[in-house]
């Protein structure tokens, strides 16, 4: 019966060929800005390890104070003091530091001019808490750290480029005009967003070169080519004085796998910043924080606004469709009251009259979502023109995307149609038979 | 023309009427608020400079091997002698950054050695005696700095200069009753910086939201960087030679010097390119809101005009009976283009409502501004001329319908 339902459905629309396109214009065009908007949505506010975001911290210590820090809050990466306090205390069971680097590479060539390569000041911690994919070899011990070694692993694409692909590990490479080796290559891994490092950077951008060891880059005053940001009187004058200072420049994360380790870590987390009160480097109460990946990348503001008020704007614009769909829906089936005024002289129950065209109106979702689909395919290819290109890239449509679209058609659909469809089911058989 | 039978014929249509005047409604309140976010976008994009874009361009300057500072310092003087000699090259400077670039360096501004909430935010230039020139920035108080004036700042050096040249805008906020030139501010230091002299325009290093609030604040140090990291030159280009510039330029510094790199994205860039990057997501959302805006006028348009015929067609046998008793061609036209203007009306009077709605709920979350009324005028005009337009045709139709229809039965 469903099935005849369905038949007499499409019949009904192939008959007004205008209302019908109509409506599935409505549908797909509403569906379709929808669905691009929101696949840029959830390719930016996706979970960036869903594995382990809950058990990835970052920690934040109030150096700045009330008068000035960001409305309360501590600022969101950590001076060298404090950092290098964290590491010694060692306090959770996988710690790190990390802060980001871009260093002269020279070709294998002897007279080629050297390119520039980004990466990353890590600790060995590094890849075994963010569980990174390896090619070749592994990242080093955390002894290595101690010994200030010097250690590299280079990511996947940046060993293509500079060793043509070929296992690399043991080997020697010339960074900034000095020698590393290479421990590790590892995978194609690039976080989206680059959750670990999105102080200070959009988290969008390509994957870094190389993660090198963060104790080496300190000794050889590798500058930071990120964000520093610092409070105050600034009074230092090189290097040594610099990492004394209040500014901000480190990021730190603690790996701490159950909600009482989380809790001992806020603990200590406290009593450090009460300690340095009372040594007075402080001169306020501890204000800390302690925000796993998702909270972390909440309050950096990681989603661009953009993003959000699209996705607004485009459902809002849905449901303006919506309410298209069912005026036009309401002039449809109300046209045809002289056929389910006899219908129902005949017998069918109002619950027929209503499933029917329910039904009916499932199809042309149906049809509706269709062209939404062959719209956010055409839109997706846009994406680049109204985003920027490293988000752009990120939305994709993929299956779960085209089910989503084609379900929330057929949905809409017969939302919509809820309303036309019962005044449908409302008709008097006896007064249509009479104005006939 | 009598509203009265009108509005008795359209309580018998509730559903139709009210979903007409919904849709109106929510249309006026998403097409004020994108044209709104257009307008605003626009209005970022189209902010002047103050340098002179069309001559100028950028190369960010890293270093192939660690210099110390006196090593940096002589390759940056080697590297601009190189570039300020180039037949195509007017002059030169050793900059940390420049307007639009995105990001960069800004200090807080204090107004006392002692004081600790900042007055306000500047966007800080470094460059040396040559920055004005090259820049092409308008000097409209005070004096140009001299070589003599221009430091060395190494490697995490709080270097705070003596003398500063500040942008119109910050000297008006610093200084509101106009006599900036000669006086002092702190910035980020327990010694002041005096204003030598005012530019008209230049625009900040950075274009996010966050800095919307201190837009067109900027200062200039007299400093040369010599990091061991890198520096940016900012070259410019004699009228009309900005290709042949950007071309040879390093070409020059490679033949002088090989240990060096121009990353490949944003190592050399015309001001061309840095404003399509800058403006990027501003284009896009003026693009989708217009896309936006568009498609919704004309999906309203098209339910107009759906819902209408179809009242037309249910009504043939009334219309009929009007026009055989006397009523003209005319008659009938104005009665539905009456009919679609009250309809419009309830709902541009709900969709106003919504508009301010919608636009509080922006600004409260996203920091949009508040919307003139300007805006919401003009939508309302816009959507009352798009139902009368949407509904001459159906109108039209109605009004061709012959008196023998009253004689037929429906």
């Amino acid at each position: 019966m469903y099935a005849y339902y369905l038949q007499l459905g499409l019949r009904s629309l192939r008959r007004n060929p205008m209302l019908t396109a109509l409506m599935m214009m409505a549908i797909g065009f509403g569906v379709a800005a929808s669905m691009i908007t929101y696949s840029v949505f959830r390719a930016v506010s996706d979970d960036p390890i869903p594995n382990k975001s809950s058990q990835l911290f970052a920690p934040q210590i109030d150096s700045w104070g009330p008068q000035q820090n960001e409305k309360g809050e501590p600022p969101g990466a950590l001076n060298y003091v404090d950092a290098m306090a964290l590491m010694r205390a060692h306090k959770a069971s996988r710690q790190t530091l990390i802060y980001p680097v871009m260093l002269s590479a020279l070709g294998r060539d002897a007279d080629s001019v050297p390119s520039s390569a980004s990466g990353y000041a890590v600790t060995g911690d590094f890849f075994p808490m963010f569980e990174v994919p390896f090619l070749y070899g592994s990242g080093w011990n955390t002894s290595e750290d101690d010994h200030r070694a010097a250690d590299v692993v280079l990511t996947k694409e940046f060993n293509q480029r500079m060793f043509g692909g070929a296992n690399s590990v043991g080997k020697e490479i010339v960074l900034g005009g000095n020698a590393y080796r290479i421990v590790g290559v590892a995978q194609h891994w690039n976080p989206a967003p680059r959750f670990y490092a999105v102080w200070g950077e959009d988290g969008f951008s390509e994957s870094p070169d190389f993660y090198v060891l963060l104790n080496r880059m300190l000794d050889l005053h590798v500058d930071s080519s990120g964000r520093n940001s610092c409070r105050g009187n600034l009074a230092f004058t090189g290097w040594d004085q610099w990492l004394q200072s209040n500014c901000v420049w480190l990021m730190p994360w603690v790996e701490l796998n159950t909600r009482s380790d989380a809790e001992q870590y806020r603990q200590f987390l406290t009593s450090y910043a009460a300690d340095q009160q009372h040594a007075g480097r402080f001169g306020w109460p501890a204000n800390i924080r302690l925000l796993d990946v998702m909270a972390f990348m909440t309050q950096q503001n990681v989603v661009p606004p953009e993003s959000r008020i699209s996705l607004i704007v485009a459902l809002c614009f849905f449901v303006i469709c919506l309410v298209n769909t069912i005026g036009l829906l309401l002039a449809k089936f109300m046209r045809r009251a002289g056929e389910i005024g006899v219908r129902r002289a005949l017998g069918a129950t109002r619950r027929e009259i209503y499933t029917q065209y329910l039904l009916e109106a499932a199809s042309v979702g149906i049809a509706g979502g269709v062209l939404g689909l062959l719209l956010t395919a055409v839109g997706m290819s846009g994406v680049s023109l109204l985003f920027d290109q490293e988000i752009a890239q990120l939305a994709h449509l993929d299956l779960s995307l085209v089910a989503l679209t084609l379900l929330v058609s057929v949905l809409a659909a017969v939302a919509a149609a809820f309303y036309p469809a019962w005044r449908a089911a409302q008709v008097q058989p006896a007064w249509q038979l009479k104005s006939n | 023309m009598q509203i009265k039978p009108i509005l008795s014929a359209l309580r018998r249509h509730k559903a139709g009427t009210v979903l007409i005047a919904l849709q109106i409604a929510l249309t006026l309140a998403i097409v004020c608020n994108a044209l709104y976010i257009i307008h605003q976008r626009l209005a970022h994009i189209a902010e002047p400079t103050g340098v002179d874009e069309p001559n100028l361009f950028a190369m960010a300057n890293l270093w192939g091997e660690q210099y110390t500072k006196e090593q940096a310092a002589a390759k940056v003087q080697q590297d601009l002698a190189t570039l300020r000699q180039l037949p195509s090259v007017a002059d030169a400077t050793p900059t940390d950054g420049y307007p639009l670039r995105g990001g960069g360096w800004d200090n807080f501004i204090t107004m006392k050695p002692d004081q600790t909430a900042k007055t306000t935010d500047a966007s800080v230039y470094v460059g040396d005696e040559h920055f004005l020139r090259t820049l092409g920035l308008k000097l409209i108080a005070g004096r140009d700095f001299n070589a003599g004036e221009v430091q060395n700042m190494g490697l995490r050096e709080s270097t705070i200069p003596p003398v500063t040249i500040i942008s119109k805008t910050l000297a008006d906020r610093l200084f509101p009753n106009g006599d900036a030139l000669g006086k002092s501010f702190y910035s980020m230091s327990s010694t002041p910086t005096t204003i030598i002299g005012i530019v008209d325009t230049l625009h900040r290093q950075d274009v996010s939201t966050w800095s919307a609030p201190y837009t067109g604040q900027s200062l200039i140090w007299p400093l040369r960087l010599a990091q061991p990291l890198g520096v940016f030159y900012v070259v410019r280009a004699k009228p009309g030679q900005l290709a042949d510039a950007m071309r040879e330029a390093p070409k020059a510094l490679y033949a002088e010097n090989r240990m060096r790199m121009f990353p490949a994205k944003d190592g050399l860039v015309n001001y061309q390119q840095i404003r399509e990057e800058a403006f990027e997501r501003d284009r896009g959302m003026a693009i989708l809101m217009g896309i936006i805006c568009a498609v919704l006028l004309a999906i309203t348009a098209a339910g107009i005009v759906g819902l209408t015929s179809f009242w037309v067609g249910q009504r043939r046998r009334q219309i009929g009976v009007r026009r055989a008793l006397g009523a003209t061609h005319r008659d009938i036209l104005h009665y539905f283009l009456t009919e679609n203007l009250l309809i419009s009306l309830g709902g541009i009077a709900i969709g106003t409502l919504l508009a301010f709605g919608l636009n509080l709920w922006l600004v409260k979350t996203f920091s949009l501004g508040f919307l003139p009324l300007t805006y919401v005028l003009g939508g309302m005009v816009t959507l009352v001329l798009l139902g009368q337009g949407a509904v001459f045709a159906p109108a039209l139709r109605a009004s061709r319908v012959p008196p023998i229809e009253a004689t037929r039965p429906a």
